[in-house]
């Protein structure tokens, strides 16, 4: 490295640049003709799927069942404000623990077992979650839990407005994504890294393994919980989709496809995925999951880092070529 | 005569409903923990190639006449190639890195399966009929046994115990198991290991569609038939292990029994029954009742 001091490293300021432009995109969203229904569902899915990133891009370990979290909030956090007349925000903290506590539960059992056998575990169980929601009496079965309504949040401000539950889905939105940068930086995010990148050498090195898994386990069904509360707030239904291994197969999809272990990569994904299952819906009807299907094995043969990896390792190239500093792949957004 | 209460004709009715899915687990079973073995990727596309099988008996029959003993042959010989063809194009670029991106890859295979199937023949069931040989019942006294069902249990216990021999008992199988432990020392034998592996996988496919075309005539052929019982397969594979032949043999067949067993006594369990032992094993003995912890 030259002695030079490295005044701003360039591929960290074009970052910052692309997270302020997309700050200010999402600020502004309202006012520039986005449709906020839209917009809520893919800010919703962008914190579901930085919650399940937290997990397989940062701990390296693949939950192949993150819908039944998601689906338990959206059915705890449903049933709790429309029956049983809860005030939105306990409804969405009760959501969140409720997921929380699923996790906990399904994580006892799989982390006692490494790599593949534990996506093959988290997919079993997440499938009778789905079986309990399917026969039990408060899910609506089939029909699902309709007509939940968004009430007044903190008993003050009401959220019948598409534009105030917007920029409260923002704002949640926000907060989880600093904070799953705040994680990663941290002690315990640093220990969870040693942990893909070796389990082995963590395990040598004094570190109860097991004791991180479960922990960033439940820390990342329970945001994912948080999603699937807010998101039946703002569409004001929960259905057994929500819950279904479709649902747990897609938000894998929209991490790869943005970039695993990178921040802004779940969020890009979640966009690009919501944002073509609407754009193609009234053009293909059916063919979609067959494009899902597609872009999975695209993704999968040809284009592991997804976009925002693939983006870093270019501006990387570039930089080196000019022979500036780099930055670290996992300080970059 | 009854049974805790239970019908004795409606218990072994069920019993026997539970040996065929458990037949049907144990083929699959054994299709993945070969497919692992030797690939070391989880093949979610099993389900789905299960699926395609009872479909090419459907279409063989209803667009060309072919009959049900033909369909038993062709439907594996078809999508075995296709397998083939998928090792060939696609897994083999994956087996170098992290086995989780071949179950991700096999994924998005079955959902393609899955799409296209929907648009072919929608999302309502076809019924195959009971070919004219092993049409209606045997009464034994204590029951009457539907002959078609007996036929099934019978044929797909042969061919996982046919499968059982040809791995642990031939110089075939040796091979290939010398190949699980150490593919590079066996190609330095001289032995086609890509070939071996691609050939396994195909064989694996044809498994699975062999165990669909043995299915069309017991269930609803639906393009969703194979993902529902892929998961529950995906169970019995963790409660057995998959460091055994044998082994899946058996915990399917007796995972298959308990699912009968549970539909007599607790209807309402009957789906969830398979994930519950699957969580109970995982505490008691991590590594599955058949394999051995690494």
């Amino acid at each position: 490295m030259s002695a030079q001091t490295p005044a701003v490293d360039p591929t960290r300021r074009i970052a910052r640049a692309a997270l302020w432009v997309g700050l200010a995109i999402l600020l502004a969203a309202p006012f520039i003709g986005l449709y906020p229904i839209f917009m809520m569902t893919a800010l919703c899915f962008a914190i579901f799927a930085c919650a399940f990133n937290l997990l397989l891009g940062f701990t390296g370990l693949l939950s192949f069942g993150h819908a039944a979290y998601f689906g338990a909030a959206a059915y705890a956090t449903g049933w709790l404000v429309r029956s049983a007349g809860w005030p939105p925000e306990v409804g969405v903290l009760a959501g969140t623990i409720v997921a929380g506590a699923c996790g906990l539960a399904v994580g006892l059992i799989a982390i006692r077992r490494q790599g593949i056998y534990f996506a093959m575990i988290t997919l079993a169980m997440a499938q009778m979650i789905y079986f309990v929601f399917l026969q039990a009496p408060f899910t609506g079965g089939e029909d699902g839990l309709q007509g939940v309504p968004r009430g007044k949040l903190f008993g003050i401000l009401s959220l019948a407005d598409d534009r105030v539950m917007y920029y409260v889905v923002l704002a949640v939105f926000l907060a989880v994504f600093l904070f799953i940068i705040r994680i990663v930086h941290s002690p315990f995010g640093q220990v969870l890294k040693a942990i893909r990148e070796n389990e082995p050498r963590a395990i040598s090195l004094g570190y109860d393994v097991d004791r991180y898994k479960l922990l960033a386990f439940v820390l990342s069904t329970a945001l994912a919980g948080l999603a699937g509360s807010i998101k039946v707030l703002a569409v004001g239904f929960a259905t057994l989709t929500d819950a279904h291994w479709g649902q747990s197969g897609e938000v894998i999809l929209m991490t790869l496809l943005g970039g695993l272990g990178t921040f802004a990569g779940p969020v890009i994904g979640a966009f690009t995925i919501i944002g073509l299952q609407n754009f193609l819906a009234d053009q293909v009807g059916s063919w979609i999951n067959v494009i899902i299907g597609l872009i999975f094995v695209v993704c999968v043969v040809a284009f592991r880092r997804g976009f925002v990896g693939e983006l870093l390792a270019w501006l990387k190239r570039r930089a080196n070529y000019t022979g500036t500093r780099t930055a670290n792949e996992d300080t970059a957004p | 005569m009854e049974i805790f209460g239970i019908p004795l004709q409606a218990f072994l009715g069920q019993l026997l409903l539970g040996l065929v899915n458990g037949s049907f687990y144990a083929m699959l079973s054994l299709g993945l923990a070969v497919i692992f073995g030797l690939l070391g990727i989880v093949n979610f596309a099993h389900g789905a190639l299960y699926m395609i099988g009872a479909y090419a008996a459907f279409v063989a029959l209803d667009r060309f006449g072919i009959n049900y003993w033909f369909a038993l042959v062709i439907a594996p010989v078809v999508v075995g190639a296709l397998g083939v063809v998928i090792e060939r194009t696609l897994l083999q670029r994956l087996y170098k890195i992290d086995p989780i991106y071949g179950l991700l890859l096999t994924f998005g295979l079955a959902l393609i399966a899955e799409g296209v199937f929907r648009y072919w023949f929608d999302v309502s069931g076809q019924s195959y009929p009971v070919p004219d040989l092993l049409q209606g019942s045997t009464n034994l006294g204590f029951m009457v046994l539907p002959n078609y069902r007996a036929w099934v249990v019978v044929a797909s216990l042969s061919v996982c115990l046919g499968t059982w021999f040809l791995i642990e008992r031939t110089s075939l199988g040796a091979t290939l198991r010398a190949g699980t432990e150490n593919p590079r020392l066996v190609q330095a034998f001289g032995i086609n290991v890509p070939m071996m592996v691609m050939l396994t996988y195909g064989a694996g496919c044809a498994l699975a569609a062999l165990a669909g075309v043995l299915a069309a005539p017991v269930i609803q052929i639906t393009p969703l038939m194979g993902s529902n019982l892929i998961i529950v397969v995906f169970a019995v594979v963790v409660i057995g292990g998959m460091g055994s032949i044998l082994g899946s043999i058996l915990t399917g067949v007796a995972l298959g029994l308990v699912e009968g067993l549970t539909k007599v006594f607790y209807p309402e369990a009957s789906n969830i029954v398979v994930f519950v032992i699957m969580a109970i094993v995982l505490v008691v003995r991590p590594a599955g009742l058949f394999g051995k912890e690494k």
